[in-house]
This record gives structure tokens, C-alpha cells and sequence, in this order.
């Protein structure tokens, strides 16, 4: 069962092969025997989880109509708000905080039946390409656990990959959800930007953060974005556009089909097993028929400063409310401190030290005298990189890229270079600064043979497809992965 | 050296829709502490502004009074600075792309004749700190954050007032106009309508602006005026002293009736303001303003101009009965119905506003519908009964409700009309009041008001004024 997909596992449980709560319970005792090696999740939900099992079980009994996730796990990204539930985004300045409302993601998969077993680390606040800026500690990549699970949903990749629930939400800024299922060897799929509402996500980066699945096959990411996706009107940049039907544009047909192939791009500072793994996906999708245009992204060696500008800008603001004041972690206070010393002290004990550089960043790049020179100028060129895809959108349906450069490094290997960090996001910053629907799906192995014993990384192909065309999209994903089998493979 | 001052103000004005501008909480003033809240406006991690319809009508609406430019596009932007009533460490404002720009208002009285606008944006509210109050106020400060996310116009005037009279009187009328169109109660006191003042000097003659001050908290039309000439003064007598006027804010104190340094230019905030990323741009269309403008009521000063030119009204009175949106309805049903506009012009302005004032009410908690007041109106022209005991009857329907009719009939105050009747109460007044008749007869005429009076008096002020006179003077004159 632990191995099944979510689909499967709905469908056994609407067809009564088996129980919410069985299917509840085992993947609870996953975790249980999983998680203390990996620390995928900041918490887990097994009471709740339990009797909302329970509850479903006699909802089927009663004949209730089954949701389209009826009885399946659900990990959470701890950036989501959960009502009752401790929703901390991995900071210290949220330790204790449990919000009175659920994110609309949340409140869309629980009324489809899903059942929530619990909250999944991450990095503070999703700014991260490692889950290694957790207030709580790394978490490990379940394929090799001296090696980071990607970030910064992190937690929620090496959840599914561990099988510790066959889906999970992560949220994607710059590649947080793509980054880490590539590295962990799962599916994970950023929809356009609008495509999911946003409330109740803890922000980051407004302009860029988006929600999405991460799971075991392109299916499951087609089956969870029909009932994430949809307008909210909590959310004001949610897009009014109707939502088709994901998993009928699943037909395995890609004859045809045009996928772009940035080769210039794609050319630099990639790891060769990244390369070799990322040619020979693309040797796949020819012959299953699809089309492949060599294509030019002139400005996207641009992406990885406009992206740091840009979400450090949002960032320095979106972060502001976590002042002492209302609620969240406070300096201990006599009554005698001054309000400048209370914000002071309450951030500088509340915040990590990423947390805090991308709020410095953000904070000089909004400041007068430097707005013109970074902010305007980044959304500038953000504007560039939408054109520089709207004419390859003419020519082509999906862009194919490696998900990231490198297969999975070693915890701590990058923390002391912050911008060797950012560059792991490369292939991945733009579908977010353009809004553009983006997948990574398995696409093969790097052996890694330095180390005492070799160890197998996972590597990822990412499709970045048309604005609100996910159908398309997460089609060629399928094609593909119906081809190929490393989406079935496990780690030990 | 003769100065000139520059006056500049900055009015926000709170918007009159039911919910905040970007959540459904109440707006209501006066309930208890933290309960008009919710995870939106209290900045809650993940929760999202959604904008009020109903406030961007409202701003709409203003602007399209004030004769600004309602703009097809304008963008929301976070001004982000630290404080404890500000909950999301930003307000949501408009900046580099506001709502309105240009307009202005002509000024009745004062010294500037018009004053020009810059723009006028929308924004959200502040929560309120509570600094005194508590038993630990001494070591805490309390936040209400009731206020937080109420919807804001912010009106910026050119820099075209001369005097902290001019100024009060632009502010007084520009009151009376946002309130004329609903979208602001005028309250000051409740803080629902404040007034910030940028206030320089310049040797007369001189073009360029001296450097300014801005003065904040003058919430009442006397302290704008008391505030910007305590500033003007102030800052010419520091020049002439041989100082310099800095950039700075200060503080209007109406104890001391004096202005106080808050911070410099360099204590200035840097407000990093950036395009709200969680909202869209506000697009406007042509057709929402034309669909705003045609809900919007007649404004005072086209009204007194029709008052005028339809009705024949003297300019003094068009301009008392435009006072509000209310007493010029009123006004008009009444004349309307009574079919005598100069007799609804002076009950309006003579009796209703006299009672209304006595009993503090306005014109909206008048107990008389314009069709009693109307109905009272006709009884006098028909000459039923007296304009003396109109008003005797106009304070018994004020305060019983009833109608002139039931009144007149029921209280037996019909004038006598009937000359025999009158004939024999003036014969009897004659008769006990010799004397008078013998003055009037020796010349002494202005007896006859006396010989008048007695007889309404003997009539129980019911007798027909008209009729008395001629019977009287029938009796005095044809018996000499
Ligand atoms: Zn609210």
C-alpha cells in the first residue's frame, strides 16, 4: 500500500477494499519508523488524522458521495495554515503559533477527503535550496542521508519519497517545490501563477509564490491540481479562469508535440550525469514523437540576480508583520524595553541567519536611491524574460531543461556559500518570474561513487509549459513517464 | 521684510461603506476594543487583502465632485514602516499611480478663491495605540486595532492657501461637501475626518517656496487656523532673527497653542514603497464613473444656483436651505406640495430650523413629513387660520405628530371669519375701553394698534386679522 498512488488508494478505499483508517494508520507507522532518521516533518498529526479517517470511513457507510483525494495521506508544507494545527514556516519566530483558519489549498483537499497526517519542515520561511535553514534541523534526502532533500519543501519531497504519504503540498518561489522532487526522485509540479489560491500560505515572495503538488507519478500531480486549483475570492490575484479537466488531457500522445530545448542555457556549469540523464530524456520524448526546437531564453542568465532582487524585495515587506506584537515569538520584556529594542531583539532571536540576509538585501534594494537601480530594474528585465518566452511559446508547446544542475550535495557542502546556493535554482527562478506552469519528473540517476559506498542521486527533467496550460503540460510529463520507470524506483 | 505664507493641506477623510477595504469587518465606531478584527486586518501569516467595491465608488464619487481626473489605471503600493497599530509592518496605499489627479473647489469667503488638488488617493487606516488609561499604562501602551483597515481618502491640495483662515475655510467647505456626498460622516472628533498642514514662508515677491514644515493632528477648523498661524509666525520670526526654517514634522499641541518638533528630515522614514504584489491594479472604466456620477446628489453649489433661478429665492436663502442634502430635500418636497415656495422657504429656514436647533435634532429626525408642513402651509392660505396661530400649531404636530388638520378642528383654533360675530366682540372692546376711543377720536390714531390688539385678545386670537381691521375702523371712523 505504501508504494500505491494516491488515485489507487482513493479508489480502494471508495471501492471498500480497505479502510481510511487502515490506510491512515500505515502510513502513520511510516512515519513513525521513517521520520526519526530523516526529520521530514515538524509535526505529526496522528490523532486528528485518525479520527478525520474515521469520519470519512463513516461517511462512505452513510453512502456520502466520495471526494476526489476520499481517504488518501496528505503531508503539509509548514507554510500553510492549518486551523488548530501548529504552522511554524520552520522559524523559531513561530514557534508556538497556531492559526485560527486554513489556507484555501488546505480547505480545498480536506473537503476533497484527503486526510491530513501532518506539517512538513522546510526551509524558514521557503527561502532556501536545501531545508538546511530550518529552525528544527536538516532534513535528510531519504536516497542518501548525508545529502539535502533539495528546499525549501524540502520536507515534503522526502515525505512522498520516503512514503511517508503519497502526496504532499509544497509552495514554490524559485523552485522550491521542483528543486527538491527532483533531488528526492518524486513528481513535483509549480501551476501558473493564479492558478492556486494563496491564502493562507505564509508569504514570501507574493509575486512569485505559488502552490503545488509534489507525489509519485504525473497523475497524482494532475488528480491534486483539479481540486487545488480555481478562483478564491480571499485571493485577489487568483485567476477567474475555468479549471479543465487534468487528468482526460492525460492520453500518453505526444506525437507532434514541439518541446523547446535552450541549448546554449543548458550548456553551462551542469554536472555531466545531470547532462547525459537530461539528453537522454530528451532522446525519449523524440521518439515517442514529440519535436525537438532548438530555442533561445537570451536573458536567462539574468534570472538568478532579477530573482534575488525581486523575492529579497517582497521578502523584507512580507516579513514585517512578525514583530513581537500580536503574536509569534517576543523578546522577554520587563515592561522597560523600548519599542525599537522590542522589534530588535524579538526578530534578531525570532529570524535565522538566511532569513535575515534576505531581509537586509530586500530591505537595501527597496531603499531610495536604490529602488531604480535594482527593484525597477529587475522588473525590467522580468518583463524582458516574459518576452523572451512569449516567442518561444510560438514556436513550441513546452520547454524541456534539466530540473537543477547538480544532482543532490551533501548537507552543509553549500551553507557557507550563499550564492553557490542560489545558483542551484537557475533552471528553475524563471518559470516563477514569468508565472509559468513548470513540472520535474524523475528522469534517472547519478551514481556518486566518492563516498564510502556509492550512492544513487536522483535527477530530474523539468517541462515548463504556456501560461494556464498545465493540461499540455502535465501531458508531456505523462507521455514520459509512461516510457520510463524511474518514477517506481525507492529508496531502501 | 514683508513675508508670504504657502499653506498646503492634507486631508484624510474616512470613507463611509459598512466593511473595511480589504475584509469584511465592521467600520462601526465605538465598539469594544478588538472586536471589529480578523486574520486580514490584523496581518495574520497568509492572510490576503481583497479590495471593497463600495470604497472605490465612495473615492470615486469624491473625486468626481472635486473635479479630479479619476484615473483608468492606479496601483496599489505598500508603504512599509515599523510600528505597533500598523499590523502587517506596511499600509496599503496608493503612491506613484493614485486613483485621481488635478481638480480643485472654489472657496465662499476666506482669502483663496480656489484651491487647486494634486490628487487624491486610497489607502487603509491604522490601527490606534492607547497610551493612557491603564492601570500599567506607565509600562505598556495597548493597541485597538478596531480602527485598522478602514477605507481612506487622501486629499492633497496644491500649495495655493495664503492664510490659516483661507486654509480653515477651503478645509470647512471641503467638510461640507464630503459629507453633502455621503462618503465621510465629518466627524473630527472621532477622527473620521484629519487634517495634516505643509506650512512655509517666502520674502513677498519671491518665487521659489521657502523650506516647509509639516504640521500634523490640527483636527478642528479653528486649530488648522490656530496651527498655521502659530507656524507662520513662528517661521518668520525665526528668519528674521537671521535663522533658517528646517524640513521637519511637528506636532500640533492645542493645550500650549504651539507646534512641536517630531522629527527632522533625516529622522525622516524611508518608506520603500513598492506595487502591492497582492493586489492587481485598480482599473476603473469610463462607465463605473458615469454609472457613480449618475447616483451622485446634486451638489450645494449647483443647487443654490437652481434654488435661485427656479424657485426666485433671495441668494441668503438658497444658500441656508442647501445646508445639507437632507434640509434641501425637505425643502423642496414642501414647496413641492404646499405650492407656495416662498411660504416653505421661510417655515424651513424660520420655524423647522429654529425647532431643530432648540432640541438639537437634525433635519433627518424631523417629526413633520413635508406633506403635513405642507398641509399647515395651505391652512394659512386659505386663510383657516392665522400665520400666529400656524405657529402654535406648527409646535403641536412637532410634538404630537398630529396632522394641521386634526389639530385646527380638535382644538377649536379656526379664525372667526364671520363679520356679525366679530361685530359684536369689537362693539363690546368699544364699549369697556372708552377712554382709548376718545384719544384715537382726539387724533391720537396709534391707539387704533392698541383697540386691535384687544379685540384678538377678546377673540382668543382666533379673529380674522383682516376682518378686525376693517370692522374697527368702520366703528371708529363712521360713528364720529
Ligand atoms: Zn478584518
Amino acid at each position: 500500500m505504501l508504494d500505491s498512488s494516491a488515485r489507487t488508494i482513493r479508489d480502494d478505499i471508495a471501492a471498500g477494499n480497505v479502510s481510511a483508517v487502515d490506510v491512515c494508520r500505515t502510513f502513520l507507522e511510516r512515519i513513525d519508523a521513517v521520520n526519526p532518521s530523516l526529520n521530514a516533518f515538524n509535526l505529526v498529526a496522528a490523532d486528528r488524522a485518525l479520527a478525520r479517517a474515521a469520519e470519512i470511513d463513516r461517511q462512505r457507510a452513510h453512502g456520502v458521495s466520495a471526494g476526489p483525494l476520499m481517504g488518501v495521506p496528505v503531508a503539509v508544507k509548514d507554510n500553510l495554515c492549518v486551523r488548530g494545527m501548529r504552522t511554524t514556516a520552520s522559524s523559531r519566530i513561530l514557534e508556538r503559533f497556531v492559526p485560527p483558519y486554513d489556507a484555501t489549498a488546505v480547505e480545498r483537499i480536506e473537503a476533497a477527503g484527503a486526510v491530513i497526517v501532518g506539517k512538513t519542515s522546510c526551509d524558514e520561511f521557503a527561502m532556501g535550496s536545501s531545508n538546511e535553514n530550518s529552525a528544527y534541523g536538516p532534513v535528510c534526502n531519504p536516497w542518501a542521508l548525508d545529502r539535502a532533500p533539495g528546499g525549501s519543501s524540502g520536507g515534503s519531497a522526502a515525505a512522498v519519497a520516503a512514503r511517508c504519504a503519497p502526496l504532499a503540498l509544497g509552495s514554490d518561489t524559485g523552485g522550491s517545490i521542483r528543486q527538491p522532487a527532483a533531488f528526492c526522485g518524486v513528481v513535483g509540479l509549480k501551476p501558473t501563477y493564479g492558478r492556486v489560491s494563496r491564502y493562507g500560505l505564509l508569504a514570501f515572495a507574493s509575486s512569485l509564490d505559488q502552490i503545488g503538488p509534489i507525489c509519485g507519478t504525473v497523475s497524482d500531480a494532475a488528480l491534486a491540481l483539479g481540486v487545488l486549483a480555481g478562483p478564491d475570492p480571499a485571493d485577489a490575484t487568483s485567476s477567474p479562469r475555468p479549471v479543465p479537466d487534468f487528468t482526460a488531457a492525460l492520453t500518453g500522445d505526444i506525437t507532434g508535440l514541439r518541446i523547446g530545448v535552450p541549448r546554449a542555457f543548458v550548456a553551462e556549469g551542469v554536472d555531466d550525469r545531470v547532462r547525459s540523464a537530461f539528453d537522454e530524456a530528451l532522446d525519449t520524448l523524440r521518439r515517442a514523437g514529440a519535436r525537438l526546437v532548438d530555442i533561445e531564453l537570451p536573458h536567462a542568465k539574468y534570472a538568478i540576480p532579477v530573482y534575488y532582487l525581486v523575492a529579497t524585495a517582497e521578502a523584507s515587506s512580507n516579513l514585517a508583520r512578525y514583530d513581537g506584537v500580536r503574536y509569534g515569538h517576543r523578546t522577554a520584556d520587563d515592561g522597560r524595553l523600548e519599542l525599537q529594542d522590542m522589534y530588535r531583539r524579538t526578530r534578531d532571536e525570532g529570524f535565522g541567519a538566511e532569513v535575515k540576509r534576505r531581509i537586509m538585501l530586500g530591505t537595501y534594494v527597496l531603499s531610495a536611491g536604490y529602488y531604480d537601480a535594482f527593484y525597477l530594474k529587475a522588473q525590467q528585465v522580468r518583463t524582458l524574460l516574459r518576452q523572451d518566452y512569449d516567442a518561444v511559446f510560438e514556436k513550441t508547446d513546452v520547454v524541456a531543461m534539466p530540473t537543477t544542475p547538480t544532482p543532490p550535495f551533501r548537507l552543509g557542502e553549500k551553507t557557507d556559500d550563499p550564492l553557490q546556493m542560489y545558483l542551484a535554482d537557475v533552471f528553475t527562478v524563471s518559470a516563477n518570474l514569468v508565472g509559468l506552469p513548470a513540472i520535474s519528473v524523475p528522469c534517472g540517476f547519478a551514481t556518486e561513487t566518492d563516498g564510502a559506498a556509492p550512492q544513487r542521486l536522483p535527477v530530474g527533467l523539468q517541462l515548463t509549459g504556456r501560461l494556464f496550460d498545465e493540461a499540455t503540460l502535465l501531458n508531456a510529463a505523462d507521455a514520459y513517464e509512461r516510457l520510463t520507470d524511474w518514477h517506481v524506483q525507492r529508496p531502501g | 521684510m514683508k513675508y508670504e505664507p504657502v499653506i498646503g493641506l492634507e486631508i484624510h477623510a474616512q470613507l463611509r461603506t459598512r466593511t473595511k477595504i480589504f475584509c469584511g469587518c465592521s467600520t462601526a465606531y465605538g465598539a469594544a476594543p478588538n472586536t471589529h478584527v480578523c486574520p486580514v486586518c490584523l496581518g495574520m501569516p497568509g492572510a490576503l487583502p481583497v479590495l471593497n467595491r463600495q470604497a472605490v465608488d465612495y473615492a470615486i464619487r469624491a473625486a468626481t465632485a472635486l473635479g479630479c481626473e479619476v484615473q483608468p489605471v492606479s496601483v496599489f503600493a505598500r508603504k512599509n514602516y515599523f510600528y505597533p497599530d500598523l499590523p502587517k509592518g506596511y499600509q496599503i496605499s496608493q503612491y506613484e499611480q493614485p486613483l485621481a489627479l488635478g481638480g480643485g473647489l472654489d472657496v465662499v469667503g476666506g482669502d483663496t478663491p480656489h484651491v487647486g488638488l494634486t490628487r487624491i488617493h486610497m489607502e487603509e487606516d491604522a490601527g490606534k495605540s492607547l497610551h493612557e488609561g491603564f492601570v500599567d499604562s506607565s509600562r505598556r501602551t495597548y493597541v485597538d486595532y478596531n480602527r485598522g483597515g478602514v477605507p481612506l481618502i487622501e486629499i492633497v491640495t496644491e500649495p495655493d492657501m495664503r492664510s490659516g483662515a483661507g486654509a480653515a475655510a477651503f478645509f470647512s467647505q471641503l467638510r461640507d461637501i464630503l459629507v453633502w456626498l455621503d462618503v465621510n460622516d465629518g466627524n473630527m472628533e472621532e477622527g473620521s475626518l484629519r487634517c495634516d498642514a505643509n506650512v512655509s514662508v517666502r520674502p513677498v515677491g519671491q518665487q521659489r517656496f521657502g523650506t516647509k514644515a509639516e504640521v500634523k493632528n490640527v483636527n478642528s477648523f479653528r486649530y488648522v487656523q490656530k496651527a498655521i498661524e502659530y507656524e507662520i509666525d513662528r517661521q518668520i520670526e525665526l528668519l528674521e532673527n537671521g535663522g533658517t526654517v528646517v524640513q521637519e514634522t511637528r506636532l500640533w499641541d492645542s493645550a500650549t497653542g504651539r507646534t512641536m518638533s517630531m522629527r527632522s528630515k533625516e529622522e525622516a522614514h524611508d518608506y520603500r514603497y513598492f506595487p502591492e504584489p497582492d493586489l492587481p491594479p485598480l482599473v476603473v472604466s469610463d462607465e463605473r464613473v458615469a454609472a457613480v456620477r449618475a447616483t451622485m446628489p446634486e451638489l450645494p453649489e449647483a443647487r443654490r444656483r437652481r434654488f435661485v433661478a427656479s424657485y426666485g429665492l433671495p441668494d441668503y436663502d438658497a444658500g441656508v436651505l442647501t445646508q445639507s442634502v437632507g434640509l434641501a430635500d425637505y425643502f423642496e418636497q414642501v414647496a413641492a406640495t404646499a405650492g407656495n415656495v416662498k411660504a416653505a422657504s421661510n417655515w424651513v429656514m424660520g420655524e423647522v430650523l429654529r425647532t431643530l436647533n432648540d432640541r438639537g435634532n437634525t433635519i433627518e429626525d424631523v417629526p413633520l413629513a413635508p406633506d403635513a408642513l405642507a398641509g399647515l402651509i395651505g391652512l394659512v392660505d386659505k386663510g383657516t387660520i392665522s400665520s400666529s396661530t400656524a405657529k402654535d400649531v406648527f409646535a403641536r404636530m412637532y410634538d404630537s405628530g398630529r396632522s394641521a388638520d386634526d389639530i385646527v378642528a380638535t382644538d377649536g383654533l379656526a379664525q372667526i371669519g364671520d363679520e356679525s360675530a366679530l361685530l359684536s366682540i369689537v362693539r363690546q372692546v368699544l364699549e369697556s375701553h372708552g377712554d382709548a376711543v376718545a384719544q384715537y377720536r382726539a387724533g391720537k390714531t396709534a391707539t387704533f394698534g392698541f383697540l386691535v390688539g384687544q379685540v384678538m385678545k377678546a377673540s382668543k386670537g382666533k379673529g380674522n386679522p383682516k376682518l378686525i381691521n376693517g370692522i374697527l375702523r368702520r366703528e371708529l371712523d363712521g360713528a364720529a
